[in-house]
């Protein structure tokens, strides 16, 4: 027997995708577009938030005036296209070859190689953070250990730093141990992309340069590289505005400073700093609409850089 | 448009059933028992201290619940804020960490407790003079009651001072002394003077303050980062960082407590707090080793310190019943001490100093009857005005300092870009 609902109860096709659209649309109305337009708002405004919401005053562009102003700004800047740099190029770098060797040497094992990597990914950025601060601590961290022991081997010895690196107070150093969580986290990421990608290619194609006498390598860059095109493209513009919006990691890692020297403030956590640190909403404002544009000019020259020359 | 109908007058009739459904609860609960829930938001460990009181509480006003609203100390100044922009959500009692006091005095989203009805301004010879201050704006109003102080002190390790050949006096006579003796320590026990240089700059700038000047800025916001109180620090942290005495670790990380627990780390400037911190967590098999002095060159600072305060638009209703609540937090002897003992929260009271708890000695700290030296040097401390960029100014100073300290970038010219820096911002 089957469950009917009666006539009052049931949607008209006219009108069904609208219900069924409702719930997303409601939520992204509340968290997404309206703190969106809140924020548009703000950057014209001078506000200091703990006399309420009636204490604005409308400032016109001044807030993006000084936001270009700031050297610190254009610092968080720096550090964030260090970062996105340091952090993206090697994802993609390694990501590419490790996906492709998962694909071909593994078959039965593939799946639980590919979890152990993505595992990062959705592990949580506290732990994340807790994990990491304890393995770059300068006297008693795991990572200055091993580097103290591989100085102790001959001809190996001269190749790591000579005294323990002060992780996460040199400023030098922090931007790379900032780097290489970010590395670690997302390296799963793009493999399980470039995976999902490499299983696409028709097999007729290897077989075919096999038989043509390609090696390995041959095949890789001119069957492989060309046919992951697309996929990089996708998996390069999500690095860009992962890399451009960077927060968690330097966030938590710096207690929510920058470090030292500011040497790991990117530009969100300047952002966030301003509104919650400076009590400065206004200009916070403005630098994420100055940083939105930036975001947006970046993913319009990666489409460019990628996009075939016969499209 | 007839399901349309239909659609909207189901909506209408669930929306009033709910509505009607909330109202009888409302009366229900409120009807019967004419009870009063007060709504107080706090951080660790004030929100334990709330707790522990609430029984006395419950004696004195069988018909106040008191809801408890506890974040992390900067989630919950992130939720006061938000609270106050919106005046939404807003508890009706918060605890307020004096760093942010400062920044929330700026706006007008706190009730001025001076006059009528709450007349704080009767009790504020019952108050530690610089705490009530602190709660003080320029113009009058008082914002909030303190509730405990940090009066600061000179932690240090007495074995490794003996090693040394040491005594408390040569670390307390002068700040170059200080310096002097951290090379001995360091050359006959292998610890540093301290966590950080920082921390040498840090009480520093908050020495020799003129009447009316702010840390940073003078009263006309003009900035004062370039002053000989501002060189003199930056010199001190740079002779300490020179000398390899500081280990170079930030407070509350994982290398700061190890090297309290390893004997690395010989003296730590800080609120008198730190000492039952080092006891019960941080450090407590190194006990009998540790002693307290005050500052060196008699100086005198604040390491931190918790109000109450009522927000100007939580519900007019309760705030009478709020601000007895405050009163009772604060202005009772017995609940002052009771939070001393449990949670090291040194009162803001002074009825609550002269208990003979105040005389026993300390055998974390060898027997040393401490807490006498820390009350005194809470009648010394001198609140100075607070500045709506002190916090992004006090940034930019360590952000220079890591420049001099790092990369050897010249005092005069780390101070002339901070100077810069501050004055793009003073006015904003």
């Amino acid at each position: 027997m089957s469950f009917r609902l009666p006539p009052a109860l049931r949607l008209s096709p006219r009108y069904a995708p609208y219900a069924l659209l409702a719930p997303f649309l409601l939520l992204f109305v509340v968290f997404g577009l309206f703190p969106l337009l809140f924020s548009l708002y703000l950057a014209f405004h001078s506000w200091e938030p703990t006399s309420g919401l009636g204490a604005m005053h409308w400032v016109g562009l001044d807030n993006f005036a000084f936001a270009l102003q700031d050297e610190w700004f254009w610092k968080s800047l720096r550090n964030t296209g260090w970062l996105a740099i340091a952090s993206g190029v090697p994802q993609h770098l390694v990501a590419i070859p490790l996906a492709t060797f998962l694909h071909l040497a593994f078959k039965r094992w593939r799946n639980p190689m590919v979890g152990a990597y993505f595992l990062p990914y959705i592990t949580s950025s506290v732990a994340i953070a807790i994990l990491f601060s304890s393995l770059f601590s300068t006297d008693y961290g795991l990572i200055n250990l091993a580097i103290a022991t591989v100085r102790e081997v001959p001809l190996l010895g001269h190749l790591v730093p000579q005294a323990a690196v002060d992780w996460l107070n040199d400023p030098d150093a922090l931007k790379p141990a900032i780097s290489m969580i970010v590395f670690w986290r997302y390296v799963g990421f793009n493999v399980v992309l470039y995976l999902a990608a490499l299983q696409t290619i028709p097999p007729d194609l290897y077989e075919a340069a096999t038989m043509d006498g390609a090696s390995r390598l041959q095949q890789f860059f001119h069957i492989t590289l060309p046919s992951l095109r697309p996929m990089i493209f996708f998996g390069v513009t999500l690095s860009v505005i992962g890399g451009l919006q960077l927060f968690e990691e330097p966030f938590i890692l710096t207690g929510g400073k920058g470090g030292s020297d500011q040497a790991g403030m990117s530009a969100a956590v300047y952002l966030y700093r301003n509104a919650f640190d400076f009590n400065d909403f206004g200009a916070a404002s403005a630098m994420s609409w100055l940083l939105f544009f930036i975001v947006a000019a970046l993913t319009w020259l990666t489409n460019r850089a990628f996009r075939r020359k016969d499209d | 448009m007839r399901q349309w109908a239909r659609w909207l007058s189901a909506i209408a009739l669930t929306l009033g059933a709910a509505q009607a459904g909330s109202g009888v609860a409302a009366q229900t609960s409120s009807a019967p028992a004419a009870s009063t829930t007060l709504t107080v938001a706090a951080f660790p460990a004030i929100d334990e201290i709330v707790r522990s009181a609430l029984p006395a509480w419950k004696q004195l006003h069988p018909e106040v619940e008191v809801r408890i609203v506890s974040r992390e100390l900067n989630d919950h100044h992130t939720a006061m804020t938000t609270a106050l922009s919106t005046a939404k959500g807003l508890p009706d009692v918060m605890a307020l960490e004096i760093g942010y006091l400062g920044r929330f005095a700026q706006g007008t989203g706190l009730e001025d407790l001076s006059g009528p009805p709450y007349n704080l301004n009767g009790d504020k010879s019952r108050f530690v003079a610089y705490a009530f201050d602190q709660a003080t704006t320029p113009a009058g109003a008082v914002l909030a009651v303190p509730t405990d102080i940090g009066p600061g002190a000179l932690l240090y390790r007495t074995d490794l001072l003996a090693k040394a050949g040491l005594k408390e006096s040569d670390l307390t006579t002068s700040w170059e002394g200080y310096v002097a003796a951290g090379v001995k320590i360091k050359a006959a026990t292998g610890a540093y003077l301290m966590a950080h240089a920082r921390d040498m700059k840090d009480i520093l700038i908050r020495t020799g303050l003129e009447p009316g000047e702010g840390l940073f800025f003078d009263k006309d916001s003009r900035p004062l980062v370039n002053t000989p109180r501002f060189v003199r620090a930056f010199e001190l942290a740079r002779a300490v960082r020179r000398q390899q005495l500081d280990a170079k670790v930030i407070a509350w990380s994982s290398d700061w407590s190890e090297g309290f627990k390893r004997g690395g780390i010989a003296t730590q400037m800080s609120g008198a707090w730190l000492a039952g911190h080092l006891n019960t967590w941080l450090a407590p098999s190194t006990r009998g080793k540790w002693r307290s002095a005050q500052l060196p060159e008699g100086a005198f600072a604040a390491y931190g310190g918790t109000f109450f305060a009522i927000a100007r638009h939580a519900d007019a209703a309760r705030k009478p019943v709020a601000y007895e609540f405050i009163r009772f937090m604060t202005m009772n002897r017995a609940q002052q001490l009771a939070a001393f003992k449990a949670q090291d929260a040194f009162p803001a009271l002074i009825d609550a100093q002269t208990d003979p708890f105040y005389d026993q000695p300390l055998p974390f700290l060898g027997g040393q009857q401490a807490r006498r030296d820390w009350r005194e040097a809470a009648d010394h401390i001198r609140a100075f005005p607070v500045h709506k960029q002190d916090n992004f100014a006090k940034e930019v100073i360590d952000t220079e300092l890591d420049k001099v300290l790092d990369r050897g970038k010249d005092i005069p010219t780390a101070l002339a870009d901070a100077q810069r820096l501050l004055l793009l911002r003073a006015h904003r």
